[in-house]
């Protein structure tokens, strides 16, 4: 398709005055973190290793090294290189960093984004989610209980049962594409069951999130595990993803992992969504052999966040897309 | 006809859905945490007007449909058909039936140029110029001096239309009259 292009399209897609708060937001989150002694570092953006996730697509380019022509990939986030750097001793440490899923550009998305990712080793998920409410609420520049809190926390399962009146783990999958096709307005006929999950919690559950200050949602069901460790429910025994994701104004803003750090389990994870991408009719993408590597000589254990660091600064500046909050959003780039 | 994928829908552009042409009035691209990414939908049936919710999974892709706006003068009526003729100089002339010319059949104006659809070259809607004006055909007598006090009284238009208006408003004065919301907006 041609874009047309006009007269205004040079310009910045955030105003000048939103870029200063930008930066002084920016500057208020390492503020944050050289306080509590989490070290800053920079990976590489391109690496030998991009995202096998099924739902993300990874861009890659050709670059000539010293090992010749190769294809390299864009990150996706910037995981794997600080995942390695986490097992070679560096101790906590967080990043700003660019990263690119291709197709998706919208109101709360932007082909190109900034991503803050921190780990810890040693702390639990549990110590993780505060750390992060503490950090949002800085960046919010709003006190915990006043405006932003308290904080809610539900369990996915709990959210499915209250908005729609089902058990996400044990409804049968006919009458979840069914649910799913009803509120969406399409056939969900012969979809596996986390599309019609997805689908339900972005149409019916997540515009009603963190409406009243933060919420947190924990125990995904197992298949959306992706790098996070799995546990069993108390209630039934049911397989869970140890994962949190916190929202607010009904925007997801952080995805927290109590990482896994078994080199064979990420092995076979890898290898099972390279699977699923063949199944899909997707290309494959290149494991990361080095992250592999640094988990078999062993990653200590602990959790990691990875926000959306334009999305906050959008809702910290009461803007209404990302775009606004960027200097030169897709498709001005 | 081109085929267009989720990510190229934009304002304005036309797709068949449902064997109807629609114009995609707003797209949203949704995605839960690491999930599947949708497209939530709002489209305008062009056929009927009323305004469609769908979700595409990203990257599905609609069939576009072949409409074009027209600008078309109008010149008269048969009964059973409304006539319009191309304002390009062609002469060109186009039968609209009565369902597909909606509401628009009460601001209608000898001479005056719409806007006219055309789906597979059939006309299926006509939409009015934002501003028309107007003469008043029958509207209870006006009262004097009262052009500075509040008040209204409804006054039939040549068109047809019934339209509210100051209370000083006398038969066989011209109106202009904003045809987006039925409003009068002054003398003509």
């Amino acid at each position: 398709m041609v874009t047309i292009m006009q007269e205004t399209d040079w310009r910045p897609t955030a105003s000048l005055e939103t870029l200063r708060e930008r930066a002084r937001l920016l500057a208020d989150v390492r503020a944050f973190f050289a306080q509590r002694e989490v070290l800053e570092v920079e990976t590489p953006v391109l690496g030998h290793g991009g995202s096998t996730d099924l739902h993300l697509a990874s861009l890659s380019a050709e670059a000539t090294t010293p090992a010749g022509r190769e294809r390299l990939w864009l990150q996706t986030s910037p995981e794997f290189a600080m995942k390695r750097l986490l097992a070679a001793g560096s101790g906590p440490i967080f990043q700003l960093a660019h990263c690119f899923r291709d197709g998706e550009v919208g109101r709360r998305h932007n082909l190109e984004f900034t991503m803050l990712e921190w780990y810890r080793p040693g702390l639990s998920l549990d110590g993780l989610i505060e750390e992060t409410v503490e950090l949002v609420c800085r960046v919010l520049g709003r006190e915990l209980g006043d405006e932003a809190g308290p904080l809610r926390r539900h369990r996915y399962r709990e959210l499915f049962r209250e908005h729609l009146a089902i058990d996400p783990f044990t409804t049968p999958l006919a009458e979840l594409r069914r649910l799913a096709g009803e509120r969406g307005g399409l056939s969900m006929a012969g979809a596996p069951r986390d599309d019609c999950l997805d689908l339900l919690m972005s149409l019916a559950i997540e515009p009603h999130l963190g409406r009243e200050g933060i919420e947190v949602v924990v125990d995904y069901p197992a298949s959306q595990a992706a790098l996070a460790r799995r546990h069993r429910d108390p209630e039934d025994g049911e397989w869970v993803a140890s994962r949190f994701e916190l929202y607010l104004e009904g925007l997801e803003l952080a995805n927290g992992y109590d990482e896994l750090t078994d080199a064979a389990e990420q092995a076979a994870r890898f290898a099972e969504d390279n699977a699923a991408r063949r199944a899909a009719g997707l290309p494959e993408v290149d494991i990361d052999a080095r992250l592999l590597a640094a988990l078999a000589q062993g990653m200590p254990e602990g959790s990691g966040v990875a926000l959306g660091i334009d999305r906050l600064i959008q809702l910290s500046l009461g803007k209404s897309s990302v775009a606004e909050v960027m200097a030169f959003a897709t498709p001005r780039c | 006809m081109a085929s267009y994928s989720t990510n190229e829908f934009k304002g304005g552009l036309k797709v068949m859905l449902d064997g109807d042409p629609c114009a995609i009035v707003e797209n949203e691209f949704v995605k839960p945490g690491k999930g599947q990414a949708f497209n939530r939908v709002k489209l305008r049936n062009l056929i009927t007007g009323r305004v469609w919710e769908r979700t595409f999974k990203s990257g599905e892709s609609l069939e576009g449909a072949d409409v074009m706006d027209l600008d078309m003068e109008y010149l008269y009526s048969d009964g059973e058909m409304w006539h319009f003729m191309k304002t390009d100089g062609s002469f060109e002339q186009y039968a609209v039936e009565k369902k597909a010319l909606g509401d628009t059949v009460k601001w209608l104006k000898e001479q005056v140029a719409y806007t006219v659809t055309l789906w597979n070259d059939n006309a299926i809607s006509v939409t009015p110029p934002n501003f028309i004006e107007l003469e008043v055909v029958e509207t209870d007598p006006g009262l004097k001096g009262d052009t500075a006090q509040g008040g209204s009284k409804p006054a039939t238009l040549s068109s047809g239309a019934v339209v509210r208006v100051p209370l000083f408003i006398n038969q066989g004065e011209i109106l202009k009259v904003d045809t987006r919301s039925g409003d009068y907006v002054s003398r003509a």
